[in-house]
């Protein structure tokens, strides 16, 4: 119970600073990815601010035994670059420039009741079933 | 005028860093999702439970926002109903095979110094400039 209410208060911080910064608007996050257009450069500072606090937590985790509610941390391996992860991320970025969303602010959008995220959002789920089935 | 993106970079970082901290876990929105709705973890598990609570709190939270403040509600995507299929599944395809999207590599995994965190956003901003760019300035 309580991991479920930490989790839901992560989410819910998550969610809100994805409609703060503009990443739910898929014609702002289009109008980042213009690099040659009218480039809007502020979802580039969206990274820079939240990596100003993740790395500071990430790298000061180091000195923690364990997390505060759970018996311990699960991170994935530091493995190295294969071409599955090259070949991956590069169709998740084709992917988020054809329409605007990456995954965070495509389940954020479910608020905003329009109909085509829930055909984003099972399309990718079934993206993702088929990406476990080749791989 | 850069005001929000930075309010919202901070608080998105803070709740991957409360994330880790509380409950150990990386706020990779990808995994999330795809480990709260695929069959591979036993229907009720401790682990599915967290993370269909992280998406209910995803969803809550711009409802939040756009109640509190003034920032409007963005307008509804135009692109229609097969672009929003056809770029779902190429993401989630993509994220899956690469362990991780925008959150996961990029806020979470930088954060962590890992070498194929910082390789696999390097590419997807690639690829994403580049789908962008041939659509509005070569195919459009």
């Amino acid at each position: 119970m309580k991991q479920f209410f930490i989790a839901m208060i992560s989410g819910l911080l998550f969610g809100a600073g994805l409609a703060v910064s503009g990443m739910t608007d898929t014609n702002k996050v289009i109008g980042f990815l213009d690099l040659f257009g009218a480039w809007d450069i502020s979802l580039l500072l969206v990274m820079i601010a939240g990596l100003c606090v993740t790395v500071p937590a990430y790298q000061l985790r180091k000195r923690l035994k364990k997390p505060f509610f759970s018996s311990e941390f699960s991170l994935p391996s530091m493995g190295s670059v294969d071409g599955k992860l090259l070949m991956g991320a590069a169709l998740f970025g084709i992917g988020w420039g054809l329409y605007g969303y990456c995954p965070g602010p495509a389940v954020a959008s479910l608020s905003y009741g329009n109909i085509d995220s829930v055909y984003f959002l099972v399309a990718m789920f079934v993206g993702m079933n088929v990406a476990n089935k080749i791989s | 005028m850069y005001i929000t993106p930075i309010m919202g970079g901070l608080m998105i970082g803070t709740a991957a860093a409360f994330l880790l901290w509380t409950l150990g876990k990386v706020a990779g929105i990808s995994g999330i999702y795809w480990n709260a709705f695929s069959v591979e973890l036993p229907l009720l598990s401790k682990e599915r439970v967290w993370r269909l609570a992280f998406l209910l709190g995803l969803v809550a939270g711009p409802v939040l926002v756009h109640h509190v403040s003034t920032i409007a509600v963005p307008a509804a995507p135009e692109s229609g109903v097969m672009a929003a299929v056809i770029a779902g599944f190429i993401v989630g395809l993509g994220t899956r095979l690469g362990s991780g999207c925008t959150s996961g590599h990029g806020i979470c995994g930088i954060a962590r110094f890992s070498t194929r965190s910082l390789l696999a956003t390097a590419v997807f901003m690639f690829t994403g400039f580049l789908t962008v760019y041939l659509l509005r300035h070569v195919f459009a």
